[in-house]
């Protein structure tokens, strides 16, 4: 089935980031195709290179990154972003800063849209 | 083609203020509404309170939504609704509601349409995505 994944809450501060990160694991390992993954609200703040987590604690940006390492298509609102001071120099690598009119198409595209947040 | 066109639905059902979900979520659904997409919205639990009128933020130090709101109609979305229950459960009536737009025709204001949650069900069921905020 081909998925397309909505993440609206921040990093380590809420779970769903983490839930979406496995849901789309346990989606790949299963054969489906991810059509896109889109970070909105405090959800721009997952792919900042910015972040510096304990040592022995995951590094979610990274996480993402490699994700995108692998084909997926990982934007990240422009709105959302711009009012959070999230721009293209603090990206982690892999990821890309859009507009709503990708998520639009990921919506129309996707078999499915999975949403993570509150 | 028309069989192609994907519905859309957008469910608010969190407090207008308090936090940004509910006006990003705006913001959302004046995007999709300018593709190819059938879009309804329907407002629920405390998400009605978004479609009361005469909100003053000035006191909260924000802009405020209610204006944008107001014109939902000029963005071609009035497919918009409240659950009738939620209302109910709030105190609201159909005389709390904001205008949303006027009718093409009629040029008569066009106000959310209150429906009853076994026919938000089956809209539900129709849909081939829904957004919450």
């Amino acid at each position: 089935m081909k998925l397309a994944v909505l993440i609206y809450e921040g990093p380590y501060n809420h779970e769903a980031s983490d839930s979406a990160y496995n849901f789309i694991q346990a989606a790949l390992a299963k054969g489906h195709e991810i059509r896109g993954i889109f970070f909105y609200h405090d959800g721009v703040y997952n792919v900042t290179k910015l972040m510096e987590p304990p040592q022995d604690d995951r590094h979610i940006a990274n996480r993402w990154s490699e994700l995108g390492a692998k084909g997926i298509d990982i934007v990240v609102c422009i709105a959302a972003a711009k009012r959070r001071g999230i721009v293209d120099d603090v990206l982690v690598p892999n990821v890309r800063i859009s507009g709503l009119g990708q998520l639009t198409m990921m919506a129309i595209e996707a078999e499915r849209l999975v949403s993570f947040g509150d | 083609m028309a069989g192609d066109v994907k519905k859309i639905m957008f469910t608010v059902r969190k407090p207008p203020h308090g936090s940004i979900y509910v006006y990003e979520g705006l913001e959302v659904k004046l995007i999709m509404a300018a593709y190819d997409a059938d879009i309804s919205v329907v407002f629920l639990d405390d998400g009605v309170y978004a479609m009361k009128a005469g909100q003053d933020t000035s006191k909260l130090g924000i802009k405020g939504f209610e204006k944008t709101y107001g014109v939902l109609v000029d963005y071609e979305i009035s497919k918009v609704f409240v659950d009738r229950q939620s209302m109910e459960e709030r105190g609201l009536t159909e005389e709390d509601l904001l205008v949303i737009g006027e009718d093409e025709e009629t040029e008569e204001p066009v106000r959310p349409k209150m429906i009853d949650s076994a026919e938000i069900a089956a809209m539900m069921a129709e849909q081939h995505n829904i957004l919450c905020f």
